[in-house]
């Protein structure tokens, strides 16, 4: 099985996507260069909702991601993907022509893979300049973290040195990862796609161990 | 077994060609015969820091390129029995160096030198990549600066990924070498101290240079500063030497230095 990342489209408001895309693309631009990705169209997937797919597709071409096929479209939606040459993948539960118009209540998050690698384990310094990243799993870092590099990870993120440069836990959407650290300098920390700079950390935690989660969509910064 | 040491740092001006002028007339002076190759091609420094450049005929690129041998273009450091200067062309730029060529040269040295100090250019471009890349250890020098020390960071990276050692799956061993180093200014809260230097490289520490006019004085007179024996900076340097030849000896010139009543009345 191949994990491929799921980008579900909620609105048709293209300018808006485009925005929201290159924002999340800044944080890690080499993650996302080259990323197949699936369109789900389940949100959109109402009568009512025009959603331009080869101008998306595009758009998404434009930040260096591969849309590589849609899932979940109404058949207008479908027809369309074909025509611009994007595959139609099956629904992932076996098919349906219509859909109802009630969202589920678990909402998917952008893709997380079905297993967990093994986390990935880093014994030497990691410096300015160099770029770490656990696909699948946590990271773990048993030395110090210096200004200008960057780790990331689908899971969560330790260090157990002193953490400057940045973080970003969580990159495939597990909004449950979290960034744990002896001090914390960072100059960037992120869960799931949501991020705070050094400078909007709570002057109290700076450079001491701290954990950093998401709650409710609320980037947390707490003591260790 | 010949060693190949790399003096580099990332951030200009720190005082690479100094270092390498320095450790290779040191290890010169302890019975080593040295070394030192120059490998900023274009802006050459350190045939003028060594007292050679009224003798240069051949450089490193006209050996790489076959023009003359290596025993033409290496030049005798005068006043310093086992000392060479191998000068950069000034005339060409740094496209000139390959990699095939600078192993050719270094193999060749291998054959009857003890140690090859290679003095690299600012930067973490071709030039920089050629004068670490088949080095055994390295030297970083660093001042006690952030931007020097981010850019150090950034070296100590590279040593331990593009290097052919880092290639092959072994280390280059990293020392520190603090230059510039003024223990008043760090008492006073204006510099960074050797403690944070060292934890935030967190790499052995080979040795801590202090300001000198020394260094001006000996780089103007084209005389390594090691050879002026009573200055700070020399002996400071020859600690070094010391370190790195595998003698564990205290450093000196971190403290700040009690004034005396005399020293206090006329300033310093």
């Amino acid at each position: 099985m191949i994990p491929i990342t799921v980008l579900n489209i909620l609105s048709g408001d293209l300018e808006r996507f485009a925005k929201q895309l290159a924002r999340k693309v800044r944080q890690a631009p080499g993650l996302f260069q080259g990323m197949p990705v699936v369109l789900d169209m389940q949100s959109v997937s109402a009568p009512e909702h025009e959603i331009d797919i080869p101008r998306l597709a595009l758009l998404l071409g434009d930040q260096g991601l591969v849309p590589i096929g849609v899932r979940h479209g109404n058949r207008a939606q479908r027809q369309m993907a074909q025509d611009f040459g994007l595959a139609v993948l099956p629904d992932s539960d076996g098919g349906r022509e219509s859909r109802s118009a009630q969202p589920s209540s678990e909402a998917a998050p952008a893709g997380t893979p079905a297993k967990r690698a093994a986390a990935k384990l880093i014994l030497q310094p990691v410096r300015s300049g160099q770029q770490i990243y656990a696909e699948g799993g946590d990271l773990i870092v048993l030395a110090s973290v210096s200004p200008g590099a960057e780790i990331l990870a689908d899971g969560h993120i330790h260090v157990y040195g002193s953490l400057h440069g940045r973080a970003l836990a969580g990159v495939q959407g597990d909004e449950s990862a979290r960034i744990f650290c002896r001090k914390l300098y960072a100059e960037l920390v992120s869960v799931a796609g949501i991020y705070r700079v050094y400078e909007d950390v709570d002057a109290d935690l700076r450079g001491t161990a701290a954990q950093v989660f998401l709650r409710e969509q609320q980037l947390i910064t707490e003591s260790l | 077994m010949t060693k190949v040491v790399v003096v580099t740092s990332g951030k200009g001006g720190v005082g690479k060609t100094t270092t390498s002028a320095a450790i290779g007339a040191g290890l010169a002076l302890r019975g080593y015969k040295t070394a030192v190759l120059d490998f900023d091609i274009g802006l050459r420094n350190l045939d003028l820091v060594m007292g050679c450049e009224r003798r240069v005929v051949y450089d490193f690129v006209n050996v790489i390129q076959g023009d003359a041998k290596l025993h033409q273009a290496l030049i005798r450091v005068k006043n310093a029995e086992n000392l060479y200067v191998l000068p950069a062309s000034q005339t060409r730029d740094k496209d000139a160096l390959t990699t095939e060529g600078v192993e050719k040269v270094i193999d060749e040295l291998k054959e009857t030198f003890d140690f090859i100090v290679c003095d690299s250019p600012a930067g973490i471009e071709r030039g920089a990549h050629h004068a670490m890349y088949f080095a055994d250890e390295a030297i970083v020098v660093t001042n006690p600066e952030v931007s020097s020390v981010r850019d150090s960071d950034r070296m100590l990276g590279l040593l331990a990924s593009k290097s052919r050692r880092a290639e092959q799956g072994e280390k280059v061993k990293e020392h520190l070498l603090l230059t510039r180093y003024s223990p008043k200014r760090v008492s006073q809260g204006e510099m960074l101290s050797v403690d944070d230097v060292s934890e935030l490289l967190d790499i052995s520490l080979l040795g801590v240079i202090p300001e000198s006019q020394a260094v001006l004085y000996a780089s103007n007179r084209g005389v390594p500063v090691v050879m002026d024996e009573k200055s700070d900076a020399a002996q400071a340097y020859m600690d070094a030497v010391q370190r790195f030849l595998g003698d564990d000896i205290p450093h000196r010139f971190i403290e700040q230095q009690k004034k005396g009543l005399f020293g206090r009345l006329f300033g310093s």
